[in-house]
């Protein structure tokens, strides 16, 4: 038996689903439609085709030849989901949950977003299927992500600023689901990160399994056999739920989750049951959630996915952090060497990888997750490098 | 028979309703908690809703969120109402329901807040983002300190969930009367006395209706088809206004036969 297997909605003792009741409804029947078309043959060939036509699929595993030269150790490998269609991995679980909510026959999405990455996507995935599309997003996120709040207009979004509490990402999760219950009918509510209450965390990995699923072939093609060690960033954990997701049975393979420093909920945090669902938290002793600083967006929260909580206790995964200097280096480094200007949520993978790789031998390869390209990034990189 | 349920069925015994208000503990700070909690109880309400404040409060609208945040700003916890409730226990003649999320009573100790609860007046508790399938993660603590678990019943509860949510709610059953968050609404769903009637089919413990009951034509409307009402912004945005005569209409509208 899979000591990563799902049970009743909980990887091992974390997980579930702790929402009011009228939610609770929701989400069962929503849970109940997804275990019905998850292994549907014709739903999972429309989705192959959807990626391979729309997104770009598969992506490249990258021999990053110059980095492992300079480096010196193990042969690193990049995961190419910045080269997905919308610029990272969000889009391979938002068109999953699109054509089920198609199939479930609604004809309106919601989402929320924090940064913009995960609103973009599915406004992206809304326009090309005709679907009425909702974001729900922080008033103050509005503000700092202009740019983003114009893309998802553009592509027909409405974009619904959130301003009560921090008007953040929390605020607009609430807000999501508080639509739901009033319209969960006619409404799907698409959720971009490997969190939430059941049966989002799972879903979510397993819209995101593909990145692991082509890695996994594409390394043994080119080294016959697997990698030494698996790297990816961690905030609530979709990309890297994806990046592990088929190496878990692997036991030789490391999976190595990067936090930011400043948010390290798995090295710093502590179990709790917060927005839904049972993980590890950054809390309080009163049992309430402390703020976070990192400097990528994407993984500024304060919680975990389940998986990821899991994985850590078990210790099947290992969970490391790097500062937000090293991410700003891992930053410059991978688009001069490179010529690929990473996400700074992937350039927490990279950081740990420039660490990492040398203490390995040249016979170990390693794979970096990166997740997202760094375009959206480069005026706030700017800023802080000329300050 | 828990304390709660008994105060219940002892007001609706007389032909009146059972009207439980809402307060957010430590808002307007928590030397404000002994003074509402005694003059509430001088108006005749039946039991009391004390609000926890917390940093993740999904099942809240706007008005008891922010004053949530208005609570934690002044510094109120979990810890520090349940030491201001015990300072004054004596007093407390009506039973006291917590609404508390989950994650402040697991950092708190499940066994230590349920003794501690229990001596500070509570006689029972609604915890929102607690499913009944999860109930076991508290129901012990709270069983052998009689601290009553009410459960939440929704609209869009299916007549099976109905079922097993009503035999299981203890001191009554909150029947949601809006899909969503809570906060007033100016009007209800139809179908609603239909609703009640099913839920009430279940069991004997009373249903009341909560969510978005705001006017005392609110109050009376529900007096047909179930045991009373629980009103939460309404009361906290008088209570911020210290408008005490708005509440007191309220009161009254439960009396349906005391007060003519």
């Amino acid at each position: 038996m899979s000591q990563v297997a799902i049970k009743n909605g909980y990887y091992g003792d974390f997980g579930g689903s702790f929402v009011p009741e009228d939610l609770q409804q929701v989400l069962e029947y929503i849970g109940e439609q997804y275990e019905k078309y998850k292994n549907d043959p014709e739903f999972n060939e429309e989705l192959k085709y959807y990626l391979r036509e729309y997104v770009g699929r598969e992506n490249p595993l990258y021999f990053a030849e110059n980095l492992t030269k300079q480096l010196g150790g193990a042969k690193i490998y990049l995961k190419r989901e910045d080269l997905n269609h919308t610029g990272s991995h969000k889009i391979n679980n938002v068109l999953g949950q699109i054509l089920l909510a198609k199939r479930m026959g609604v004809k309106r999405v919601i989402a929320e977003t924090g940064a913009g990455q995960h609103g973009v996507a599915t406004a992206t995935a809304c326009a090309m299927f005709g679907m009425e599309c909702t974001i729900y997003m922080g008033a103050k996120d509005t503000k700092r992500q202009a740019l983003n709040v114009f893309r998802m207009e553009l592509l027909g979004a409405k974009v619904v600023a959130i301003d009560i509490g921090q008007g953040l990402l929390k605020e607009a999760v609430d807000e999501a689901f508080a639509d739901l219950v009033a319209n969960y009918k006619n409404t799907f509510y698409l959720i971009g990160s490997a969190v939430g209450p059941t049966p989002y965390p799972e879903m979510v990995e397993h819209f995101q399994s593909i990145i692991s699923k082509e890695s996994r072939a594409q390394h043994l093609e080119k080294e016959g056999k697997l990698p030494t060690a698996v790297i990816a960033a961690v905030g609530g954990g979709s990309n890297a739920a994806g990046a592990f997701a088929h190496y878990k049975e692997d036991q030789e393979v490391r999976l190595i989750g990067v936090e930011p420093a400043g948010a390290a909920t798995l090295s710093k945090g502590s179990p709790a049951v917060f927005h839904g669902f049972k993980s590890y938290v950054l809390q309080d002793e009163e049992g309430n959630l402390l703020e976070t600083n990192s400097i990528a967006a994407g993984l500024d929260y304060q919680g975990v996915g389940p998986l990821h909580a899991h994985l850590h206790s078990t210790g099947r995964g290992e969970y490391v952090t790097v500062t937000n200097e090293e991410v700003l280096d891992a930053f410059q480094t991978l688009s001069r060497v490179e010529g690929i200007i990473p996400a700074l949520e992937s350039s927490h993978a990279v950081a740990y990888a420039l660490k990492f790789a040398p203490t390995l031998s040249p016979e170990d390869s390693i794979i970096v997750n990166v997740s997202g390209r760094g375009d959206k990034d480069v005026e706030q990189v700017f800023e802080m490098l000329n300050k | 028979m828990s304390q709660l349920k008994e105060a219940i069925l002892s007001t609706t015994a007389k032909g009146d309703k059972a009207f439980i208000p809402y307060i957010m503990a430590g808002d307007g700070g928590l030397e404000k908690l002994q003074p509402t909690i005694l003059k509430l109880q001088e108006l005749g309400v039946t039991a009391i809703e004390v609000g926890i404040p917390f940093t993740d409060p999904v099942a809240d609208g706007p008005t008891i969120e922010r004053a949530g945040e208005r609570a934690l700003a002044n510094g109120t916890t979990l810890r520090k109402v349940i030491e201001t409730l015990t300072s004054f226990s004596e007093h407390i003649k009506v039973p006291l329901v917590a609404m508390t999320y989950l994650n402040p009573i697991l950092a708190y100790g499940i066994e230590k807040f349920s003794e501690d609860a229990k001596l500070a007046g509570i006689k029972g508790i609604i915890i929102p983002d607690m499913p009944l399938e999860e109930r076991d993660i508290v129901y012990t603590a709270l069983k052998a300190n009689d601290i009553a678990l009410v459960q939440l019943v929704s609209l869009t509860s299916t007549p099976e969930r109905i079922e097993r949510l009503t035999k299981a709610s203890e001191g009554f059953i909150y029947a949601v009367t809006v899909n969503g968050i809570t906060g007033a609404r100016s009007s209800f769903a139809s179908k609603l006395e239909e609703h009640f009637k099913k839920i009430q089919e279940y069991s004997d413990t009373p249903v009341l209706a909560g969510f978005g009951i705001s006017t005392p034509e609110h109050v009376k409307s529900f007096s047909d088809f179930s045991s009373g009402v629980i009103v939460g912004s309404k009361i906290v945005d008088s209570l911020v206004a210290n408008d005490w005569a708005t509440i007191e209409e309220l009161v009254k509208a439960s009396k349906v036969a005391t007060v003519k």
